[in-house]
């Protein structure tokens, strides 16, 4: 292997190097600084002559007199099963002082595409117990579902809520032992967020069925573009390979985003909306749209990406474009959470595409789909009439309109309001959906089907609620 | 895409620089839009710049571990499809290359790098029909026989544009496949059941004419209120969520064209994956067929490489020009052309171009409105009549219908249905927001509905409209005041606006009946509101109290005419049933 001392221009996280041979793009490059430290990086553009090279663990250190090594091959995660119960730095070095790994495989990090003709449409029902997600916005296995949220909230408790209680209760009934694993990446967040990942999986028993990459805030950004990517290989290794159920957490997706940011600038090249690259889109959908099924495979990879918006704004072009990727999205909502709603979901503008898909007879209950339509929209128009309230009183509305303005209330008191550690059953879920309908007269409950009515409508519900 | 044939291939180059999706190559001799094969592995890409001895490629495929001096081999050829029986129930990546052949060859359910693949199956064998005799005299565009494509379709074995047409000297009956003669012509011209045609060169037509049949879709507030033409012009645009694919879906589903081409545009991998599930299960209204077998799947995922997304579009309206060509009419349904705009900005940007507004480049407008030209009601070469329609969705970003790829489509297209969040936040669907949307079809489509639906379909709609008109006025004021301020007939007029909402604009895509709405059912479910607009008004002259008249039992059940089979029997029931109701109360 040759060995270059041909640094001609170090620039943010990129170096610039002079060579001889013809060097591929995507491929892995060691520096070695004057004082042996070593740093990887890899190729982002090849010229004769000229290759970029973006450096992992930044470029401090590095002069022109470092040696620069190309390796020949593109960036590759070392897979094994062995990998469950491990933490891993953001670039895939084992920090927990276990043993080393020896992998089964060495995987392409990049990751091909699924051909969408072997794909298999995600139609199982996955039970997170949070009844503002399996009522509303259904998780299914092989889903992508982000969690818009911002600063200040508490998007990570819901997520570990989420990976804690995720069950197929199909699977359960049959007796099928499907085997589920968590992989969990960590983009830039604090050693306190990630000591409470870590401690919440040691309390639960759940690292022995995770594998862990935390890149923390101080680690070097421009890693950070290569931690999910190392996630993501390996969950589809343990899906695809090993038949594991997995559930892939990737938090915070905007220090991801600023990353990239940091790396288009560097490069100086044409930013789009913002500032961020014109090939954000693409890039993120190479991360999100690795969750999926495949036929003929048994595993599954469920994708939960987590991110701040800045500024609690939806229309940042970091939530902007994963919206547009992913199949729906969790609201976390700061009002809510300032009035103790836990965990502050906001269902109105959240969503799941495949959902409809998912519940139903046979599935999880005949009416699920009209209590959830039903609830939305009763939802939305007590949502609506509060505005209402605060300028003419509830005095002046109607005895309708007050009904629905009662119904917006307990529906965030007992059906989003369920703290962090209840986990409830979908039939639970379902059951206190009726509770908060039968509030409403029978002819108000125009999406949901007649037979259905007459068998879960309970009329006395109404006249309790006269009597309080 | 088809295959390099030996003899055009022209002076080789190599590799002088990679940068993700664009290459450029030293010394290769190739023309503008030439396909090109890239590096050992043969990665298929296209020509878009040429300067001095360097010449830039855009690749459509992953270029990871490509470097400086492999070799790039040019074909001479633009990016052409391959045009034949086949095409319909296939499903394409952007380059025309068949995924299920992919996955086969590939043996993996991964898409692998440098595998390439005819369009249409070479080898397979079709019935040909011959239409025309020996001693006919033939033009470019005619059809010389037909071949059982699918259960639905005859395809029309046509003359192509490029010949000279003759006499026919030999033609005969039997099993061919696509590379076979199936008739030769006095001047040397053998004809076969395979074409080719560059995509980004729109297939000749005689004339183009003003469109005058509504592309009938099944839903309620497009046929009732924002109709589609055949051979018209559509964009859908509307923030995350509000459901641009279901709408697209629903078309492709239920629209009454001969041929649907779907072009999955820089979209999710699931979405496709439903269609392909759906597809064959499912009906087409029209003839009770699988609707797979008129329907051809162009997929080009997010994931997928950027510069097979540019193209897609492309290959897709190439695709229904030539269904077109035979007579039939087509309708081609784009998700997301935000995608294929961003593509281009993608490509543009590392090609250091000089940028337009939000980085796109300065030809963005000129592409779209050149793509969406592609469109219209034609008189073709044979003679026939055909039609594409092309219903794009765009995603802006944040919902800012202000951005350049919707102010760019809006000054094309003719329709225009508006996705709202807000709508779609309340589970008002299909969330297309009526006082936004508009068709400038209306008119000369009215006929043919006064024709084949009903006298007064114009009235009632202007009727429709102008309830809903008021609505939106008098909203303004009970968002101050409360509703039970308001006097009591606009109060009333409220009640009738959300019936028009609820029971006539909202439609069920996912409830078996409600899915698909016959130009006549959507007429009677007006007629049924309409109906119970005038006997309540007639009750409210009466004195009677406007609580007394929205409590009706009856009423409720407007909402549910959507969902009734025998929608017709439904109607005049419950319109009596109302009329009795109210007249009990004065």
């Amino acid at each position: 292997m040759k060995e270059y001392q041909t640094i001609t221009e170090i620039s943010g996280p990129l170096v610039f190097a002079e060579v001889d041979e013809p060097i591929g793009y995507d491929e892995i490059v060691e520096i070695e600084t004057p004082q042996g430290e070593t740093k990887r990086g890899q190729v982002l553009e090849s010229s004769e002559g000229l290759v970029a090279i973006q450096v992992f663990e930044g470029t401090s250190g590095i002069d022109r007199n470092a040696s620069v090594r190309f390796l020949g091959e593109t960036l590759k995660m070392p897979v094994t099963e062995d990998l469950l119960g491990r933490v891993l730095d953001g670039s895939g070095q084992p920090i927990d002082g276990g043993p080393e790994i020896v992998p089964d495989e060495r995987r392409d990090i990049v990751g091909a595409a699924i051909n969408p003709y072997s794909r298999e449409y995600p139609e199982e029902f996955i039970q997170t117990g949070v009844s503002a997600i399996d009522g509303m916005n259904t998780l299914v296995r092989g889903q992508k579902l982000p969690i818009f949220s911002a600063s200040g909230l508490p998007h990570n408790n819901l997520a570990l809520q989420i990976a804690r209680q995720a069950t197929v209760p199909e699977d359960e009934e049959s007796g099928e032992e499907s085997e589920f694993a968590v992989v969990f990446g960590a983009m830039g967040i604090t050693q306190e967020e990630a000591n409470e990942f870590m401690e919440d999986f040691e309390r639960t028993g759940a690292l022995e069925r995770s594998v862990v990459f935390t890149n923390l805030a101080d680690d070097p950004a421009v890693e950070r573009t290569v931690t999910p990517r190392l996630a993501l290989t390996t969950a589809e290794y343990l899906a695809f390979d090993k038949d594991y159920h997995v559930l892939v957490i990737l938090t915070d997706m905007t220090n991801y985003c600023e990353a990239l940011r940091e790396i288009g600038a560097a490069r100086e090249e044409v930013p789009g909306r913002r500032g961020y690259p014109g090939y954000m889109y693409t890039d993120l959908a190479q991360l999100y749209e690795r969750a999926g099924r495949i036929q003929g495979r048994d595993g599954s990879v469920t994708q939960i990406p987590i991110l701040t918006m800045p500024g609690d704004d939806d229309t940042h072009p970091i939530p902007d474009l994963t919206g547009y990727i992913t199949e729906g999205q969790i609201y976390i909502d700061r009002d809510l959470n300032s009035q103790g709603i836990r965990p502050p979901i906001n269902p109105l503008p959240s969503l799941s595409r495949l959902m409809d898909d998912g519940i139903g007879e046979g599935l999880t209950r005949e009416d699920h789909a009209d209590v959830s339509d039903q609830m939305y929209a009763a939802y939305a128009e007590g949502e609506d009439l509060r505005d209402l309230v605060n300028i003419v009183g509830r005095e002046a509305l109607s005895e309708r309109d007050n009904k629905y303005l009662d119904f917006a209330e307990r529906f965030e008191a007992e059906f989003v309001n369920q703290g962090f550690d209840t986990d409830r059953s979908i039939e639970e879920t379902l059951d206190i959906g009726w509770d908060l309908l039968s509030m409403l007269p029978k002819s108000e409950l125009n999406r949901i089907d007649e037979e259905l009515i007459e068998d879960y409508y309970h009329e006395d519900a109404e006249s309790v609620e006269a009597e309080a | 895409m088809s295959q390099a044939t030996q003899d055009s291939v022209r002076e080789d180059g190599v590799i002088a620089s990679v940068s993700g999706p664009v290459v450029t190559a030293r010394g290769l001799d190739a023309r503008m839009n030439d396909v090109v094969y890239v590096g050992d592995e043969g990665l298929m890409g296209e020509v878009i710049e040429i300067e001095g001895d360097l010449t830039t490629i855009q690749v459509y495929e992953e270029t990871s571990g490509v470097g400086p001096s492999e070799p790039v081999e040019s074909t001479g050829e633009p990016l052409t499809v391959d045009l034949g029986p086949g095409m319909m129930d296939a499903i394409y990546d952007g380059v025309q290359r068949p995924l299920d052949v992919l996955e086969s060859k590939m043996n993996s359910a991964f898409l692998d790098r440098g595998v390439d693949a005819p369009g249409i199956d070479l080898e397979k064998k079709w019935e040909f029909e011959p239409t025309v005799s020996e001693g006919d005299e033939v033009a470019s565009g005619d059809v010389v026989g037909t071949v059982p494509e699918t259960v639905t379709i005859e395809h029309k074995v046509m003359v192509p544009p490029d010949f000279e047409g003759g006499e026919v000297v030999a033609i005969e009956e039997g099993e061919f496949s696509v590379t076979e003669t199936v008739a030769e012509l006095d001047n040397g011209e053998e004809i076969t059941m395979h074409q080719e045609w560059p995509v980004r060169q729109a297939r000749p037509a005689a004339e183009k004419k003003t469109p005058r049949e509504p592309l009938v879709s099944g839903q309620r507030i497009l046929d009732g209120l924002f109709p589609i033409a055949k051979g018209g012009t559509a964009a859908i645009p509307g923030p995350f969520g509000s459901g641009k694919t279901v709408t697209q879906h629903q078309l492709a589903k239920w629209a009454d064209a001969d041929i649907v081409v779907y072009v999955g545009c820089g979209e999710r991998g699931n979405e496709m994956t439903e269609v392909i599930e759906d597809f064959p299960e499912l009906d087409d209204p029209k003839t009770g067929n699988p609707l797979m077998a008129r329907t051809c799947l162009i997929a080009n995922t997010s994931n997928m490489p950027v510069a097979a997304r540019e193209s897609c579009i492309y290959t897709g309206i190439t695709i229904a020009e030539y269904y077109r060509d035979m007579g039939y009419d087509v309708a081609l349904m784009a998700d997301s052309t935000s995608r294929w705009a961003e593509a281009m900005r993608e490509i543009s940007s590392r090609l250091e171009e000089m940028p337009g507004e939000e980085g796109y480049p300065a030809y963005l407008a000129a592409r779209l409105s050149e793509f969406y030209e592609r469109a219209g009601y034609f008189t073709t070469v044979n003679g026939e009549e055909g039609s594409v329609s092309v219903i794009g969705a765009v995603s802006p970003p944040g919902g800012d219908f202000s951005e350049p790829v919707t102010q760019n489509t809006l000054r094309i297209v003719k329709t225009f249905w508006a996705l709202d969040a807000d709508l779609a936040e309340r589970r008002h669907f299909p969330a297309i927001n009526w006082n936004e949307s508009y068709s400038l079809y209306q008119e000369q489509l009215d006929p043919w509905f006064v024709e084949n639906v009903e006298d007064d379909w114009a009235e009632e709609r202007q009727w429709a409209v102008d309830v809903l008109d008021e609505e939106n006025e008098l909203q303004e004021i009970v968002q101050l005041v409360g509703k039970d301020a308001l006097p009591e007939d606009q109060q009333l007029t409220l009640e009738i606006a959300r019936y028009l909402r609820e029971a006539y604009l909202q439609q069920n895509a996912f409830h078996p009946t409600d899915t698909y709405c016959s130009p006549e059912k959507t007429y009677g479910i007006l007629t049924a509101i309409h109906a119970f607009n005038d006997e309540a008004f007639k009750a409210l002259e009466a004195g009677v109290p406007v609580e007394e008249i929205q409590a009706i039992e009856a009423a409720p059940r407007l909402n549910r005419i959507g969902v009734q089979e025998d929608w017709e029997a439904y109607i005049e029931d419950l319109k009596a049933e109302i009329t009795e109701q109210l007249r009990e109360l004065y």
